[in-house]
């Protein structure tokens, strides 16, 4: 019942947010049914079109877990884009760079400096508002213009394949994520690590202590928790969680670092995280519908001639139902305002 | 010498940023002349932005979607200054299309009481995807992009001249912007009242102010003028649109914002330096430094950002109320 309450929020949003996609469709002269319809062969007719909706959903998987762990410790990490892409270049780097190694330590290798790397960068932010009371919406947008420019300048100038294209070699098959009949196995690894989230926030004593500095950082520091040290591990976490979707990505799907492949991936975590009410599992729901949507984007415009951004659209309008407490209070009937609360330290150091 | 002291990091930094350029320039006057007046075409939508953000958080309300609402209004003031064929018009547009989302955004977290920075976030993504979808390849503006303005015998002053009174109208709009938002802010009812309510809006309403109504009105104030940054970008700065033409200048912005400690003038001056960080750009560019690395140079806006923010924000205090949904009882 509690589950059923939850979800009807999130539920409610979707299908209103795609209903006004139609009705957007229709204005522009379209087809909406057609669109749909379209779409949803792209993304789930086959074994292909559901390969494909799992590849795009493993980062959005891993980017709204980033989301939706720092909104437990009260944090808004916009980071994710930046995190990602420093993950999926460094892993790329080790992928191609080390050689000689057997797949069950090359394989991991990658995944774990990749990891490391967005930790790092994710956690230059954390130290910023620990130590600085620097806002981190945006420290961590800055952050992303930053580590988009580096690893444009160490895929173009160090670690760039001889030729044209700006890309860094193919890494070794030693370092790769298999593939299963079609179906990308990194899905289960973003999988697992849902659930490894669920699990250190909700039965683990650090868990606790960043869901009681989420609650009230005065309350927590009262109670003897190191909020710095919570704000700068949370951010580190969030960091690598993003980071490690894109060395999945690195290691899975493309098979070596492109720069721009992943372009705005940062913000649908946001959407993901808001979609599963921050709730780690309830991400992978979330997550697979707009993989979906946006696996089969190609095929909507190319048999409805519908154009693929009005996912974008769709997604946005998801976001819009589901993190302002309209439809909360229509719902629930409840007066209270929206349950997640990111806003209120503006100022605090 | 109070004063003097208490200026003095202004005064050393304006004094190096001097010495800086002109050796950048390499003391040859056009080249000086064209790294400030680049200074000042950069600062503009920065300081529209940041003056949006103050209007905001001086009445307690955080908005983070000033990125969305400038990138909007860059569309809807091209597409239809494109259109109709009138640049007038197309301003006039971009500033309604900032009204109406500021309005949006009072909706969202004054009416509705929810998290103003998810608020703000739900205009920046609307505006990402609208605008990405709305998007045509290959629209022209018929009269080009505004022109500039001469200011008689003033513009053939040496080097003022062409830094400050050869401009196109919406530049110089922003420098007049300016000084009439510090009066009205800090010399009139309109701005007591909006400071009260940015600071302690229960004790605003006792003594008869709304709350809600001075949120609204200065939401949609502050709406307007991201939306004529945002009509400076498309119809004054590059003259078509481009996707996600933006590219993090709201949020700079709020960096501005706070470097400028919420006042318009502060404000005007930290604009300035990331102004000029971004005309030292170009002007490393054209000399031909750091030629194979440009992406070192296309950081620094962003990494001064970083370091204003970790640097002053905690010696800078915001509005007392801001980020907490007001709630009358």
């Amino acid at each position: 019942m509690n589950l059923l309450r939850s979800a009807l929020i999130p539920l409610l949003a979707v299908v209103l947010a795609i209903a006004t996609g139609a009705v957007i469709i229709e204005l522009s002269g379209l087809n909406a049914l057609e669109a749909y319809r379209a779409l949803f062969d792209g993304a789930l007719a086959d074994r292909k079109g559901i390969g494909r909706t799992l590849e795009k959903a493993t980062p959005l998987v891993m980017g709204g877990l980033a989301v939706a762990f720092a909104f437990k410790a009260g944090l808004f990490n916009i980071g994710g884009q930046g995190q990602l892409v420093i993950g999926a270049l460094f892993a790329g780097a080790v992928g191609y760079g080390v050689t000689g190694l057997p797949w069950i330590i090359h394989m991991p290798l990658a995944l774990l400096v990749g990891a490391i790397g967005g930790a790092l960068w994710g956690m230059i932010a954390g130290v910023l508002k620990a130590t600085r009371g620097a806002h981190e919406v945006i420290t961590t947008i800055m952050l992303n213009f930053v580590a988009l420019n580096i690893t444009d300048w160490l895929t173009s100038k160090v670690w760039r394949e001889p030729g044209v294209i700006v890309r860094t070699p193919a890494i070794e098959p030693s370092a790769e994520i298999p593939r299963w009949s079609e179906l990308p196995t990194g899905f289960a690894l973003s999988v697992a690590a849902a659930f490894a989230c669920w699990y250190l926030l909700e039965r683990t004593t650090f868990g606790f202590e960043i869901r009681s500095v989420g609650l009230n950082p005065e309350a927590a520091r009262y109670a003897g928790i190191s909020v710095s040290r919570i704000v700068v591990t949370t951010m580190a976490i969030s960091g690598m969680l993003a980071a490690l979707g894109g060395a999945i990505e690195t290691q899975g799907v493309v098979g070596r670092y492109e720069p721009g492949f992943n372009a705005g991936l940062g913000f649908n975590g946001i959407t993901i995280a808001l979609l599963a009410r921050t709730h780690p599992l309830g991400v992978i729901p979330a997550a697979l519908l707009i993989g979906a949507m946006e696996a089969g984007g190609s095929m909507m415009q190319f048999k409805a001639d519908v154009d693929a951004e009005i996912t974008e659209i769709i997604e946005a309008l998801m976001l819009l139902f589901v993190a302002t407490p309209i439809l909360v209070r229509w719902v629930l009937r409840r007066r209270e305002t929206s349950d997640i609360s990111v806003g209120a330290h503006w100022g605090d150091a | 010498m109070s004063t003097l002291t208490r200026y003095r990091w202004w005064i050393l930094t304006a004094a190096f940023l001097v010495a800086f350029t002109l050796f950048t320039a390499e003391f040859q006057q056009p080249q000086t002349t064209a790294v400030l007046a680049a200074t000042l075409r950069h600062s503009t939508p920065l300081v529209l932005g940041a003056l949006c953000g103050i209007l905001c958080e001086r009445s307690g309300v955080i908005n983070i979607g000033i990125e969305g609402q400038m990138l909007m209004s860059a569309f809807a003031g091209f597409f239809v200054a494109s259109s109709t064929g009138d640049l007038l018009v197309g301003v006039a547009a971009g500033i309604g299309c900032g009204m109406l989302m500021g309005a949006f955004l009072a909706f969202l977290s004054v009416s509705l009481r929810g998290d103003q920075i998810i608020a703000g976030t739900v205009l920046n993504i609307a505006a990402i995807g609208l605008t990405s979808f709305f998007f045509q390849q290959g629209r022209t503006l018929p009269s080009g992009k505004t022109s500039v303005i001469k200011l008689g015998p003033l513009a053939d002053l040496p080097v003022a001249g062409r830094v400050f009174f050869s401009n196109r109208p919406i530049t110089y709009l922003t420098l007049l912007l300016v000084p009439v938002l510090w009066y009205a802010l800090f010399r009139t009812t309109w701005g007591l009242r909006t400071r009260a309510v940015g600071e302690h809006p229960s004790a605003a309403e006792t003594v008869g102010v709304s709350v809600v109504r001075v949120r609204y009105m200065n939401l949609m104030l502050g709406g307007g003028l991201a939306g004529l940054g945002g009509a400076y970008l498309s119809l004054e700065s590059v003259g078509s649109f481009e996707r996600l033409m933006t590219n993090g200048k709201g949020f700079v912005a709020l960096a501005v914002m706070i470097f400028g400690r919420w006042n318009p003038i502060g404000a005007w001056g930290a604009a300035l330096l990331f102004g000029y960080a971004n005309a030292v750009q170009t002007q490393f560019q054209f000399r031909g430094w750091m030629a194979d690395d440009p992406q070192f140079i296309g950081m620094m806006p962003f990494i001064v950002t970083i370091v204003v923010v970790a640097g002053f924000v905690g010696r800078a205090r915001p509005p007392a109320s801001i980020g907490q949904p007001y709630n009358r009882e």
